[in-house]
Order: structure tokens, then C-alpha cells, then sequence
């Protein structure tokens, strides 16, 4: 299981929990399955989401490894100019 | 491709500054730039645009325009398939209005002729009936609940209940509790700010020649930071195949993030398509100015509490942004950018996007943090003011480290902002005394920056010369620093290395030259492709030894045994080995793709001191020293230019430049005149001071440095400029008008 | 349309056109005469990119009538190079990195060179106020005014 920080307007989704816990060991896993547990959250990972590991963004890749004491924050999908 | 540490990497190019390879065709004018190309047989095409900012389009008919000799097509909304996915269908609809007008410039139909006089001429012709709606161009007022609705159905599941339809979207960042922060502070500060919309002003319009012809196969030249991403666009509205469409990119004469998509392209493919002839279009500067990606508009609230001490104790800000009549998110990144650059126990950021009738929003340099840490710096620097505390001190007191949970999120790795803000109070324009009426003003900045999608191929000749082959328009000097990255891997001189940029058809896709990803993650694989390219240089050299592949290491540009053990072989040198590689197994290349993650943020620091006219208002920019983090620089000259030119557009946001709308909602300033961007006689010289703080997902250490230089001067110039009258000012720009209006207050 | 026929010389070569009466010397030049070194940015004298010589006085080739090219000298970036040579404004301008895109270049070497042939040895702030008129959004101009009086130097010492 993975301690994943969900950011604030996404919380009226997870019962208002800032941080969840969900099964997974990659990128893909943790999308499929919070997905899955919070049917809310579903749009805004459709639409896309960055992946922060430990301090480092990750935008996209699926099978990013997550160990169950990374660091996990779900950030919105990033954009540059 | 974690930093190479081990042992500490001297380096021999890295670093130095080597001449551009593209130098000599831009100083004689060889180079060719969007609209420098023709083809026989070509059409030229203009765009008829809308003069109401909200009108439903009831007919349009073009019957008189087709009849006008040398007109061979107009194009409309109806000649293109509509798109069910919202994000191309905002794209369509932003190149060619369907049903509604949605802003002053809107375009509605294009018409190619064989003379540009005679698709003039033909524009006049085409009739145009409208039906005015109400129009709304201020981002608070279009959030009222009795506000013209630009769109309707576009917020997102995000947005709460009750809201007006012009509001697309939602956001929260934040940690920590904010009631028990503030009640610790011995100062709390409340200000609004407001930043008008701005434009990146790029000096070449956008322009594009595509060439369709009848078996479905399209080439297309434009101007654009991202060839690849063009082509997928183009594609998608046109219903081609990524393999039919080439798109190669011309050099181009400046992006800053507002040539990442398409406006006039899809529009030159479709009238090709119909007319079977290439067609290429030239946007005018007024059509820049009203119809391509200007910035948004912003309204945000801060309220931060301070000890005396000068201890951040709680942040929080509500953004409210406006990226025009489509829906936005750049107000994510601007609520996650805000208070970044602190150490902060508790902090929350809301924020709102608001649809007004303006152009669609395109990137600009750090898009979205700029206004939203231009507020937030302007609230420290008040309550420094408010309580008697220097103004660095308080930045370094409260910095973000190593360790720190930033405000959106993720914990910090190494980042340099501390060694920035050093580098700053260390530096003599910081005690340098100021005269009467001057003000000195400082912002810390910051910038996520990313990695992306890349290939590079690396082939070496046999001569001993190599070529790089990448896919990002160079839009800051990144030929030069690829090439040096590959010399100093290889160990050959940088003068044997020659580093083009691929069309679509010629290189597998890469991600668009935005976000400060291109020395990092074009860099990261040209490192990759040379090692690559060694290795199977060294197995060249074992076969010819005869000896095993392991035995054999590069070293100082050349394959060697890899010890005495492996046999007495003299090192056989990238030329010699190229030499003879049509007999030991044919044509030596290598190459990389991936999708970069790592990229390391980039901080900066700004000093500006200024000095005001009380008559005029007008303010002088007296002195300007950029402090900024750049990993690793790999061309010293260009990362300078990065910091001079993005502070400089940074000074021009907020000192003169602004999006002006009438109340008609139409577009009162677009132009070079009226839309004041600095000039050389604005400025002084601007310094810089490059900090190397490695980036430990980049093995020299690299970061993206492009975007944060734009970030910092909104609040460094408002911060000097409100010391040096004495008056605290909360929106932008600080024109003369405005100042004047501020020192007659009082 | 009655279409105008101009002899005119443009970087020393004896040149012939055909034009409309309305069409400015900036589309003759790129359109007519292929010499796509001078740029169009605004169509309005407001930026500087087009910048060119008419008789050797410093001019926005986008408000000049082709028209009165006629029996006059036009001076564009393709003539400031000796052959194979650079110019020293144009070698300064690589050595110093005082340009990016490159856009506004050839505009801002057009002008520097007027400059420097009206006055070798100008201060910092005279080259600034002569190319006020020259916009360049990518490197804030502070690497340029360094180009400009390195080579400023150089051709005074030649």
C-alpha cells in the first residue's frame, strides 16, 4: 500500500482525506486503482496528472516504480511556454 | 542518468563559449524564418476576422469572394470535420469560429488567391451576418452571477455548485493549518493585485506554407516551437495520418511559449487541400496582437502573517485567472507556483479560471506564476517595509531548502535558492547607496521546468566529423550546447560536430521547445546517443585488436585497451575508427528516446533599483542583477541571455505593457505603438551571476534556466517602484498614468 | 492595375522591378527581389526589423513606396558582408552572442552600421538611443550594446 497526498479541490472526492492509501507498485497501478476506490477522482486523471516521486515530476511514465515508502503527491499535469 | 559525481567531472567544452552554428546565416539574413519561402504556384491566403468580441454567426456568404478573379477557395468552420474531444475542439474553434464569435479578431473564413492583394480585396467581399451578444472582458466581472456566459457547459466537476458558467475551473494546493498560523503572526498583510494580460511580443509574426497534394500527403513549413506537435494538431483537425503530414520547422524569430500550438496552420492546410496548389499565410502584427495566445489576465487576493522576527507564519492566496473565451489551466500552475519558493508550515492557494470574451490563452515563460508570485513577493516585501526587516534576510529566513515541503506538494531535493539569495546580499548592487527618489526593489522566482518526450540520432562520418540530428526548434542557443555535450562525451573538438533539426518525417517525436526542457532532456539523450556511439565504436576497435569487446574503454576521444592485460594496442581515434567502418560492419550511429523525468526546478533572485519622475510618473530601470541557478551552465553566453531577456520582458510587464479593451470589448492597442514593450534606450546594462547547484537528475548536473527569469522583475520593479514613491502599488503595469494616479492619492 | 517599372541599385547591384504603385520597398525587396534578409515584424515603422539604407540614410523599408527606390541606392544585411567576410559587426555580434531567434538582427546590424559610419566612437547611451527604434524581445539588448562597441572598437583601430 502507498500513501498517496491528494491536492485540496480533488479532497471533496476521497471523503475529504488529504492523503490516501492505495495498492500499487508502479505509476499505472496507483491511477488504475485510485481511480478505481474514488470513481470522483476519475475525470481529472482522464484529463491527466504529474506524478511526484520523492521530489522529482514525473509526467507520464506508467511504470515508474513506487516503493511503499516513497513520497507520493498527485500534481496536476504540467504545462510550459 | 542520475549526476555523474564520481569522480568530480572536470569538464573541457561544457562551458565554455563556443560560436552558434546558426550565427553566420543570421547576421547576413541567409537564415530562413517562417514567411522567407515560396513555392511555385503558390497562393496567398488571408483570414477574415471578426470585429464583435461576442456575436452569434447567423450566415456567411462567400458566393462574391469565389466570383472575384484570381480567388480559388474560402475555407470556413463548415470545411473542417467537427472534434469530439474538447481539447481539439477548442483548438478548431479558436482557428476557425463555429456558430459563435468569441472575441475582436476571431477568425471566421480564409480565402487563397494568387495575388495576397487580391485575397485582400476578396475579404471584403464575403458577407458576414452577426448576431451581437453581450460581451465581458473583466475576469472578476465575468465571474458575477449576472455576467455574459462566453460558454456554456465547460466547468469541470472541480468547480463548485452555483458558480457562474464562466468559471471552467477549480484548484486547491496547500498544507498545514492556516487559523493557527495567522493567529501566531505578529503582522498580517491583506492586499488585491490585478495584472493585465500581456502579450510575448515576439517580433516574427506567425507565418506557414503547406502544400497538399492530391494523394492526401501534406507538407507544411512554419514558424512554431514544436514541429511534432504541429503535426499532431494539423492531423487530428484535418483527419490525416501522422505519416502523411511533414512538418518542418523554420528557424524562428522568437516563441516564448506563444508558438506551441497552432492558429493559422490548419487553416493553410485545409485551403491547400481544396485548391490543390500550396498556400501560405503571413499573420499581420494586428492579427498577433488580437487573434494568437496573449497571457491571461489576473485578480488575486494574499493575505500572509509575519512574526517581528520576520518568520513566515501562514500564506494563502486566491487567484482568479482569466485565459480568454475557452477554458484554461494555467491558474493550476500559478497556485502551485505562488509560494514555492518558502518554507512554509501552513499555506493554501485557491484558484479560479474565468472565461471572458479574449483571445484563447497561449503559454508565456512560466506560465501563470509570474503574476501569482508578483503578488506574493509584493506582500513580503510590505510587511518587511510595515516591519522595519531587510528584505533578503526575510528570503533567506524563510527559504525553501533541501527537505522543505513546498507549498504544492512534493519535498524538495537539492535547489539552490538559498546559494541565490547569498549570492544576492553578497553582491555590491545590494549595499550600493540610492539617491533621492529611488526605490530598490527584490523577488525570489521560480520555475517547475520539464523533461518531455526525445529523440536524438548521433551518425559519425567517415571523416571523423559528426552529426546530430534532434527535433526542437532552437529558440535560445541549444544547437550550440547540444553539440558541446556530444564533443565533450565524445572527446573530438566542438567544430567536428553539427547539430540540424529533424522534420517529423526524418526523427521520432519530441515533445515541443517549451518548459526549459531542451539542454536538459536533449541534452540528457545526445549524452545518452554518444554513449551509445562509443560503445559501439569500442567493439569496432575490439574486433580489429582482437581482442575482447569488454577490454576495450574510450578515453581523450579514442578506443583503448582497457589495461595492460588487454594488449598493446596505440588508441585508435573516432576518425580512425570511423575511417575503416565500412569494413568492420558498416555506418556508426547512436541514438536515444525517452520520455525525461528529473528535470531539477530552477530559482532565481532579482535586484532592481529604479528611479521615478514625479511629473511625468515615468519610471527609469537605474540598475538590474539577475541571480539565478542553472545546474550546470553549458554555455555560459546563452544562459546570460536567457536571464537578460526574460527579465527584460519581465520588465516590460510591469511598467508598461497591457492587453487594452474598450468597452466595446474590441482590442484598443494592436500594435507595436501603443503595446509598449522595452527598447534599448529603456534599459541599463543587465548583470548576471550564474549559481551552480547540480541537478542530480542530469548526469552534468544541468536545469532548465529559460522560463524563471521572467518570473521574478514583476515584483522586484513593483517593489523598487513602491519604495521609491512611497506608496504600495497592486496592479500592473505601473505605467505613468497609474503611478501618477497612485502619488495623487496620497 | 497600372504597375510601376523601377531601376534602382540594392547593395551596389544595378537591380529592375515591377511593382504596384501602393506596394511598399519591404515587399519588393522579399517578394519581387528574394532577398528575404530584411523581416517584416509590424507593417508600421514601429519595429525596426525591415530596416534598411536609401541612400545611405537609415529608413523603415516598410514605409518606403518600392516606387521611390527609383534611380536610389538601397543598402539591406546581404550587402554588409565583403564577399566571404564578415563585417566586424557581424563577427561582434557572434563573438558576443548579441543574438538569439536573430529576427530583429539584420535590422539592428542595418542601423548599427549607420551609426558607426556617422559616429565611430559613441557612448553606451548614444548606440541605445540610436537603436531605440530596433525592438528585440529575446536578449534585453545588453549583449548587443557590447557587440556593437567591440566592433565600434575594432574598426576604429583598423
Amino acid at each position: 500500500m502507498v500513501a498517496v497526498t491528494i491536492w485540496g479541490s480533488l479532497r471533496r472526492f476521497t471523503d475529504g482525506q488529504g492523503q490516501v492509501e492505495v495498492k500499487a507498485s508502479n505509476f499505472k497501478e496507483l491511477l488504475d486503482n485510485l481511480s478505481q476506490d474514488y470513481p470522483g477522482l476519475k475525470p481529472q486523471i482522464e484529463r491527466g496528472v504529474s506524478l511526484a516521486l520523492d521530489g522529482r515530476i514525473y509526467r507520464e511514465a506508467w511504470f515508474t516504480e513506487i516503493g511503499p515508502n516513497s513520497e507520493v503527491v498527485l500534481m496536476p499535469y504540467m504545462a510550459g511556454g | 542518468m542520475a549526476l555523474d559525481n564520481s569522480p568530480k567531472r572536470v569538464f573541457t567544452v561544457v562551458g565554455t563559449r563556443p560560436p552558434r552554428p546558426d550565427g553566420v546565416d543570421k547576421v547576413t539574413g541567409r537564415a530562413l524564418y517562417g514567411a522567407d519561402v515560396s513555392a511555385p504556384g503558390m497562393l496567398s491566403a488571408h483570414i477574415l476576422r471578426s470585429p464583435h468580441p461576442h456575436a452569434a454567426i447567423v450566415s456567411i456568404d462567400a458566393s462574391a469572394a469565389e466570383a472575384l478573379p484570381g480567388v480559388k477557395a474560402v475555407v470556413t468552420a463548415a470545411d473542417f470535420a467537427p472534434q469530439e474531444d474538447d481539447f481539439l475542439r477548442d483548438v478548431l474553434d479558436n482557428c476557425m469560429a463555429r456558430d459563435k464569435v468569441l472575441y475582436d479578431g476571431h477568425a471566421i473564413a480564409a480565402v487563397a488567391a494568387t495575388t495576397s492583394a487580391i485575397a485582400k480585396a476578396a475579404l471584403k467581399l464575403i458577407k458576414v451576418t452577426y448576431k451581437a451578444l453581450p460581451h465581458v472582458t473583466d475576469v472578476d466581472v465575468a465571474l458575477r452571477a449576472d455576467a455574459p456566459v462566453v460558454q456554456t457547459g465547460r466547468s469541470l466537476e472541480t468547480v463548485p455548485e452555483g458558480m457562474s458558467q464562466n468559471v471552467t475551473g477549480h484548484c486547491e494546493f496547500g498544507h498545514g493549518d492556516l487559523e493557527a498560523g495567522f493567529a501566531k503572526a505578529d503582522l498580517v498583510v491583506t492586499r488585491s493585485f490585478t495584472t493585465a494580460a500581456t502579450h510575448q511580443g515576439y517580433i516574427e509574426p506567425h507565418a506557414c506554407l503547406a502544400s497538399m497534394t492530391a494523394d492526401g500527403k501534406a507538407d507544411l513549413w512554419c514558424c512554431t516551437q514544436g514541429q511534432y506537435n504541429v503535426r499532431s494538431l494539423c492531423a487530428a483537425l484535418l483527419g490525416m495520418e501522422a505519416s502523411q503530414l511533414r512538418v518542418t520547422a523554420s528557424e524562428i524569430g522568437g516563441g516564448f511559449g506563444g508558438k506551441t500550438t497552432v492558429f493559422i496552420e490548419p487553416v493553410a492546410l485545409a485551403l491547400s487541400r481544396k485548391t490543390g496548389r500550396p498556400v501560405k499565410i503571413v499573420m499581420s502584427r494586428d492579427e498577433v496582437f488580437k487573434a494568437t495566445g496573449p497571457t491571461v489576465s489576473s485578480s488575486i487576493d494574499v493575505k500572509i502573517g509575519m512574526t517581528k522576527d520576520g518568520r513566515i507564519t501562514a500564506g494563502e492566496a486566491q487567484l482568479r485567472y482569466s485565459g480568454g473565451a475557452f477554458p484554461c489551466g494555467t491558474v493550476d500552475m500559478g497556485a502551485q507556483a505562488a509560494f514555492a519558493a518558502y518554507d512554509l508550515a501552513a499555506v493554501r492557494t485557491l484558484g479560479w479560471n474565468v472565461l471572458t470574451n479574449r483571445p484563447k490563452e497561449a503559454a508565456y515563460r512560466a506560465p501563470g506564476a509570474p503574476q501569482a508570485i508578483y503578488a506574493v513577493e509584493s506582500v513580503v516585501d510590505e510587511l518587511c517595509q510595515k516591519l522595519g526587516l531587510d528584505p533578503l534576510n526575510v528570503r533567506l529566513k524563510n527559504a525553501a531548502h533541501k527537505g522543505t515541503k513546498s507549498s504544492y506538494g512534493p519535498t524538495f531535493d537539492d535547489i539552490g535558492l538559498v546559494a541565490t539569495l547569498e549570492a544576492a546580499k553578497a553582491h555590491p548592487h545590494y549595499s550600493a547607496p540610492l539617491g533621492e527618489g529611488q526605490g530598490r526593489g527584490l523577488s525570489a522566482g521560480f520555475w517547475f521546468n520539464f523533461g518531455g518526450n526525445t529523440c536524438v540520432s548521433l551518425n559519425v562520418n567517415t571523416d571523423g566529423t559528426v552529426g546530430i540530428t534532434e527535433g526542437n526548434p532552437d529558440i535560445g542557443g541549444s544547437r550550440a550546447a547540444i553539440s558541446q555535450m556530444a564533443a565533450e562525451e565524445l572527446g573530438i573538438p566542438y567544430d567536428k560536430i553539427r547539430t540540424i533539426i529533424a522534420d517529423t518525417s526524418s526523427l521520432g517525436h519530441n515533445d515541443v521547445t517549451d518548459g526549459s526542457r531542451v539542454t536538459f532532456s536533449v541534452g540528457l539523450a545526445t549524452i545518452e546517443a554518444a554513449r551509445d556511439a562509443i560503445t559501439k565504436m569500442c567493439h569496432r576497435a575490439a574486433r580489429i585488436w582482437g581482442i575482447d569487446e569488454e577490454a576495450v574503454v574510450w578515453k581523450d576521444g579514442a578506443a583503448q585497451p582497457a589495461g595492460p592485460n588487454a594488449g598493446k594496442f596505440p588508441p585508435m581515434t573516432l576518425a580512425d575508427i570511423a575511417a575503416v567502418s565500412f569494413n568492420t560492419g558498416g555506418p556508426i550511429a547512436g541514438h536515444y528516446e525517452f520520455n525525461a523525468d528529473g528535470a531539477g526546478v530552477s530559482f532565481g533572485v532579482h535586484l532592481c533599483d529604479v528611479e521615478v519622475d514625479r511629473e511625468t510618473g515615468a519610471t527609469k530601470v537605474l540598475r538590474y542583477t539577475v541571480f539565478q541557478d542553472a545546474g550546470k551552465a553549458v554555455h555560459p553566453s546563452y544562459v546570460e541571455g536567457q536571464m537578460q531577456g526574460g527579465a527584460v520582458q519581465g520588465i516590460g510587464w510591469a511598467l508598461n505593457e497591457e492587453y487594452i479593451y474598450g468597452t466595446d470589448g474590441r482590442l484598443q492597442n494592436a500594435g507595436f505603438l501603443d503595446y509598449r514593450v522595452p527598447v534599448a534606450s529603456d534599459l541599463p546594462p543587465i548583470e548576471t551571476v550564474i549559481l551552480e547547484i547540480p541537478n542530480p537528475g542530469h548526469p552534468y548536473g544541468v536545469r532548465g534556466v529559460g522560463e524563471t527569469p521572467i518570473v521574478p522583475p514583476l515584483a522586484a520593479v513593483s517593489n523598487a517602484v513602491s519604495r521609491a514613491i512611497g506608496t504600495r502599488l497592486n496592479s500592473l503595469p505601473m505605467s505613468p498614468p497609474r503611478i501618477l494616479k497612485a502619488l495623487s492619492k496620497g | 492595375m497600372k504597375t510601376i517599372h523601377v531601376s534602382t541599385f540594392v547593395n551596389g547591384d544595378a537591380v529592375e522591378f515591377i511593382c504596384a504603385p501602393d506596394e511598399s520597398l519591404l515587399d519588393v525587396l522579399r517578394n519581387r527581389l528574394g532577398l528575404t534578409g530584411v523581416k517584416e515584424g509590424c507593417g508600421t515603422g514601429d519595429c525596426g526589423a525591415c530596416s534598411v539604407t536609401l541612400d545611405g540614410r537609415l529608413v523603415c523599408a516598410c514605409l518606403v513606396l518600392g516606387a521611390e527606390a527609383e534611380g536610389a541606392a538601397v543598402g539591406t544585411v546581404e550587402g554588409i558582408a565583403d564577399g566571404d567576410t564578415l563585417h566586424p559587426l557581424q563577427q561582434s555580434f557572434i563573438d558576443h552572442a548579441a543574438l538569439q531567434c536573430g529576427i530583429c538582427t539584420p535590422g539592428i546590424l542595418v542601423a548599427a552600421k549607420a551609426l558607426l559610419e556617422k559616429n565611430p566612437d559613441p557612448t553606451d547611451t548614444e548606440v541605445r538611443y540610436w537603436l531605440a527604434g530596433n525592438l528585440c524581445r529575446c536578449t534585453g539588448y545588453d549583449k548587443i550594446i557590447h557587440a556593437v562597441q567591440d566592433a565600434a572598437q575594432k574598426m576604429r583601430s583598423a
